[in-house]
């Protein structure tokens, strides 16, 4: 996000390529908890540091609403690096010296994984709106296929935040045998009526866009004031009050006399330069279908789930971080989760990071959540704490 | 080297405890003594502990420690989730000491208190001859900064487990990191207690 990158001295995080896996070729399709199918898929993924020979040192990376597979490093030409750059690398929380650091872009999103962009092997065309209706189980069980592919029988852990830590629980619940342990960031086990109304805003802003006809716009003008307006909600929800005020406090951006209704105020100006440079990376027809997979989550949907029984049989570690600040995720929901770990029993460490940051604080409260993580992850490779 | 005193707590409340079993520290601090229980008696640990910065020094021993208030933390656990809750040190810091010890009784076979002794000697002393509010080895607060909620003796514990009809199976005094046997109600500075309902004692005789 906003925060100064520190540029990686990490030689193993150079010239950085995305790697990509296509699977569920028809007529194997993936079934998704729609009952509709989807294939081919394809999953763009990055990888970093050495998958060691047992192959038990690989940890599983999960990306927010707007992220994507490049998680650390440069790719060639690059000046920025990837969206987690301060917590993987060599020495870093997820230490590339010693851990095998996979991130991979969520299906239905727009970074070289199967969307709504993508081709419909039916019509030759961009699937735009005929794209069918994800979930962060869909989700998560396309990254199962692609760890399966990458011959990795248990990973060290999954770790994630806000969107990243659905999936997180959702490995939980759905591969509890395939993880040693989990690292769910500032996230829920359901979106609470609050959330999704600031999804439903972003996503009317899209549809409201005349460009944005009903989902059918590539080729021709995108819906980029729509996306825009939908990144800048976005944003406000991200920070805080305190972490506003710290950055923009009331300051004008001009000195002359303002024009009407411009960007007078830094804030707006930052929002207009956020919602604006979105546009240029991210599609809305993925905004419009991830941020429905983030609203329908509900870990405790169906299937008999509550509370008391949602994580039975988990052998997994689990370590819950929150952050004060955050008023989207709101530390009471992760508090939850770990209400549910207690009454199956499950090895957990709950963590309610001090930060102004507001929800924003995941990806910016690096030396905290790198002590933190480091070591934790220490703990789950050394196998300590007793009976375990 | 002279032992801290609470090492010498350290020491009785690990012989207290059987080797593979589960126990839950209420209140743990930085995780010395989960580390400890961890280390000699292979015990799996959980600790609550509502400071931050000691949270931070439980993850990096790994210790698996929950950032809560131990006044309502516990109220999630099924009965007897742990063969022992331990209180040491922090029974007489929590707003509601009843409350939480009966919580404790019911989600561990066995609990273990330990406190500081308000009514010893050098208390008595400091409260008789100087008409202040005692500052002692084990009570080393002053009034306006002392963590401590509830001011209890000896005596007022052994009434008070009398009334509740709590079980004491065992006891341990302390004074000056040693432990002492006679008349603990004046010499102790601290005192241990290994706890169980009444009705656990009775199933398990």
């Amino acid at each position: 996000m906003e925060a100064k990158r520190l540029t990686t001295s990490d030689p193993t995080l150079e010239n950085i390529e995305t790697k990509y896996y296509t699977f569920a070729q028809p007529p194997d399709e993936l079934v998704l908890e729609s009952g509709e199918k989807l294939g081919p898929i394809t999953l763009a993924y990055e990888t970093y540091g050495e998958l060691n020979k047992q192959k038990t040192n690989a940890i599983l990376v999960l990306h927010a609403l707007s992220g994507d597979a490049h998680a650390a490093g440069f790719q060639k030409g690059e000046t920025v690096p990837g969206w987690w750059d301060n917590m993987i690398g060599s020495g870093k929380g997820l230490d590339t010296n010693k851990y095998f650091v996979i991130c991979s872009n969520v299906i239905g999103g727009c970074r070289g994984s199967t969307g709504p962009s993508s081709t419909n092997p039916v019509t030759g065309k961009p699937y735009g709106t005929d794209f069918p209706i994800i979930t962060i189980g869909d989700m998560v069980n396309a990254q199962k296929s692609l760890i399966d592919h990458l011959g990795i029988e248990k990973l060290l852990t999954v770790v994630g935040g806000s969107m990243g830590g659905m999936e997180v629980l959702q490995w939980m619940v759905a591969y509890p045998e395939r993880i040693r342990s989990a690292i769910p960031i500032a996230t829920t086990m359901k979106h609470t009526p609050q959330q999704i109304a600031f999804n439903e805003v972003g996503r009317q802003a899209i549809m409201a866009d005349p460009n944005w006809k009903k989902g059918h716009y590539y080729g021709s003008a995108i819906p980029a004031k729509g996306l825009a307006v939908a990144r800048m909600i976005g944003h406000i929800t991200y920070m805080s009050d305190t972490s506003m005020t710290e950055k923009f406090g009331r300051r004008l951006r001009i000195d002359k006399v303002p024009l009407k209704f411009g960007a007078d105020f830094e804030v707006e100006g930052y929002l207009r330069y956020r919602g604006d440079n979105f546009v240029k990376r991210f599609d809305a027809n993925s905004y419009l279908y991830i941020t429905k997979a983030i609203d329908y989550f509900n870990l405790l949907n169906g299937n008999g789930k509550s509370l008391a029984n949602v994580f039975e049989g988990l052998k997994a570690r689990v370590f819950v971080v929150a952050f004060k600040s955050d008023w989207l995720y709101p530390a009471y929901q992760s508090q939850e989760i770990v209400k549910a770990c207690k009454l199956t029993g499950v090895d957990t460490t709950y963590c309610e990071v001090s930060s102004t940051y507001g929800h924003d604080a995941f990806l910016l409260e690096v030396e905290e959540e790198t002590h933190l993580i480091k070591h934790f992850l220490n703990g789950v490779s050394n196998g300590n704490n007793g009976a375990h | 080297m002279e032992q801290s005193p609470a090492k010498t707590e350290n020491k009785i409340i690990i012989e207290w405890i059987n080797k593979g079993s589960s126990v839950l520290d209420l209140g743990c601090g930085d995780g010395e003594l989960l580390a400890l229980l961890i280390k000699e008696k292979q015990v799996r640990a959980q600790g609550i502990e509502l400071s931050e910065t000691a949270i931070r020094r439980c993850v990096v021993q790994g210790l698996s420690v929950f950032q809560e208030d131990i006044d309502t933390g516990l109220s999630e656990y099924a009965d007897k989730s742990f063969d022992y809750v331990i209180l040491n040190q922090t029974f007489q810091q929590v707003k509601k000491p009843d409350f939480v010890l009966k919580e404790a009784l019911r989600v561990g076979r066995k609990t273990i208190v330990g406190f500081p002794n308000f009514v010893n000697a050098s208390a008595r002393f400091q409260i008789f001859f100087k008409g202040k509010v005692p500052v002692t080895k084990s009570l080393p607060y002053e009034w306006y900064d002392t963590p401590n909620l509830h001011f209890l003796g000896i005596a007022d514990f052994l009434g008070y487990c009398k009334k509740r009809s709590i079980h004491i199976e065992n006891s341990a005094f302390v004074t000056k990191n040693k432990k002492i046997k006679l008349f603990p109600n004046f010499f102790a500075e601290i005192g241990l207690f290994l706890l169980s309902s009444k009705d656990t004692s009775q199933v398990t005789a």
